[in-house]
């Protein structure tokens, strides 16, 4: 009797649980390689809002984050001491994400609440998780207002709202681009849809970045063969230093 | 055309790369300096990490190095006698150097330290040259009797004398020696080849003659930040062959125009304008320690020492 009645509870809770839209998503590519010739790369992010149920008043909105991987990091600050500016502060960070893309369907701080996210850390001041920060600075909040600003001016930190374009009510499509200056490693992909500034339901994607061909195999050799890597750039600029001199006498003649 | 770097991890123009090459590598031919002083601050200028931008700069000197000695052996202007002491004496200082600098760094400042001494050093080398030189110049002008190229002092009087045919000179192997060593010290602090501080030291204190000055110069040069590419390669892993690969392109062209170049100049020309070049650099770093920076804070990678 029990059992039934459990049964039927579940039944009766399982559509109530789920939750009434979802999104179904899909990347343009899930790896990025890193060639000679790699002057960064756009990835396009797809998807859908399915719902089983006809859809509720209000305006939906979708987010997408993708986070590179987190690295430590030292900012340090000048100040003028006898006339010259010179390092004084510094404030350690054990980890930040290396590249932080946002990109929404209308501005943030609207369709996104505050408490959400907090949870979420979804915002670039939220997504610099400043945890980890070790400092003698009197002000470590001006270290991480400035962190923010440069990742912003180095192109590795972006917000794009209102980027986010809806299809048909249900399709999406967001484009971000990864910048040149790429750190090795997983891309977190985040796709997020929300409704009167709460997250309905997320999806999370990885991006896997990493060194091909050329620039594999010299980067490879680099660390693991130090030794022979740096005997072969020294044969390298003895050869071309002599290749250049006997071309010019060459020419000469 | 774009190109990405596998070990400093930036994209770059490889035109833009390879001009700076040849630019420096001109100036190299025509003075015999290494052009460390100039390639370095033009890397952190494109975006280039420090780290990987001083050990590339080292590779790349030791190719436009052999290139112009290559050059300057030809027109029979290197003293391989005084260029290997000098070379044994660099790697006395250059040793002591790096055991200064890792003491620096733990103290923190190191930036600093280095910023100082560049600005010390090219400011104090440059002001000097450029007085002797232009006094030089105008005497040479003017007809008046030249004065004899050295004249004996207390350095004649040292043992362990050697005759160092190609130079004309007949004295201790002491001085140069300790001449290697303070250059070598001096270029591990700075992280360059030393040859703005070599070839005047050469000139004034060891009283060569200029024309041998240049190669012999390019000669020790080429030992000094061999070794220092090595040393960057192994223990830090910062040296980019790609990018080394593109300013030695560069660089070994430039060097065998300005070595020719160079030829054509007299003496006191071409002191002047070493002279005016390496106040120059002095200046802008100066500049860069006294006027206020656009961005107070800076971001690197990596944990605090």
């Amino acid at each position: 009797m029990i059992r039934l009645a459990l049964a039927l509870l579940l039944c009766l809770s399982a559509p109530a649980l789920a939750a009434p839209e979802a999104i179904v998503a899909g990347l343009s590519q899930n790896r990025v390689s890193i060639t000679a010739d790699f002057d960064g790369t756009e990835i396009l992010i797809y998807g859908a809002v399915k719902r089983d149920a006809p859809a509720p008043q209000g305006p939906m909105e979708v987010i997408v984050t993708v986070e590179g991987p987190a690295t430590t990091l030292t900012i340090r600050k000048k100040e003028r001491r006898a006339g010259i500016w010179i390092n004084t502060e510094a404030v350690h960070i054990d980890a930040a994400p290396s590249f932080y893309a946002v990109a929404t369907t209308g501005p943030l701080d609207r369709i996104l609440s505050d408490t959400e996210d907090l949870r979420y850390r979804v915002s670039p001041a939220r997504a610099i998780r400043a945890i980890g920060l070790t400092s003698e600075a009197a002000d470590p909040a001006g270290f991480v207002d400035a962190l923010m600003r440069i990742r912003f001016d180095e192109d590795r930190f972006r917000l794009q709202q209102g980027t986010v374009e809806f299809v048909e009510d249900t399709l999406f499509r967001a484009d971000v681009l990864l910048p040149a200056n790429l750190t090795e490693g997983e891309y977190k992909v985040r796709i997020m849809l929300t409704r009167d500034g709460k997250v309905i339901d997320s999806q999370e994607r990885v991006v896997g970045v990493r060194k091909e061909g050329l620039e594999r195999f010299l980067n490879n050799l680099a660390h693991q063969m130090p030794l022979l890597y740096g005997l072969l750039s020294l044969a390298l600029a003895g050869l071309a230093g002599w290749g250049a001199s006997a071309a010019f006498t060459m020419l000469r003649r | 055309m774009q190109l990405y770097l596998p070990i400093a991890e930036v994209s770059v123009n490889a035109f833009l790369i390879l001009g700076l090459g040849g630019i420096v590598g001109f100036l190299s031919g025509m003075f015999g300096v290494g052009g460390g002083f100039l390639i370095t601050p033009l890397l952190f200028f494109i975006g280039v990490p420090p780290a990987v931008a001083v050990a590339t700069g080292a590779n790349q000197v030791v190719a436009s190095s052999v290139s112009g000695v290559l050059a300057q052996f030809r027109r029979k202007a290197v003293d391989v006698r005084m260029g290997a002491i000098l070379t044994v004496g660099g790697f006395i200082g250059s040793a002591i150097g790096v055991w200064v600098f890792r003491l620096m760094t733990s103290l923190g400042q190191i930036d600093l330290f280095v910023q100082l001494s560049y600005v010390l050093f090219l400011g104090l080398i440059g002001a000097m040259m450029l007085q002797e030189s232009l006094r030089a110049w105008f005497r040479s002008k003017s007809g008046a009797p030249v004065r004899r190229s050295h004249v004996h002092t207390w350095v004649h009087g040292l043992p362990l004398k050697i005759k160092f045919r190609a130079s004309g000179l007949y004295i201790s192997v002491l001085p140069p020696l300790a001449v290697g060593a303070i250059v070598g010290f001096l270029a591990a602090i700075m992280g360059v080849g030393g040859g703005f501080i070599m070839v005047p030291a050469m000139i004034y204190l060891l009283g060569m003659p200029t024309k041998v000055v240049v190669g012999t110069s390019l000669f020790q040069i080429i030992f000094v930040t061999a070794f220092t590419t090595l040393a960057h390669a192994v223990t830090s892993q910062t040296v980019d062959i790609l990018l080394a690969f593109l300013l030695i392109i560069g660089g070994v062209i430039g060097a065998q125009i300005g070595a020719r170049v160079g030829v054509r100049l007299k003496a006191e020309q071409l002191r002047i304008l070493l002279a005016l070049l390496v106040l120059t650099v002095s200046f802008k770093i100066a500049l860069d320690l006294l006027l206020r920076p656009t961005e107070l804070y800076s971001v690197m990678p990596g944990m605090l020492p």
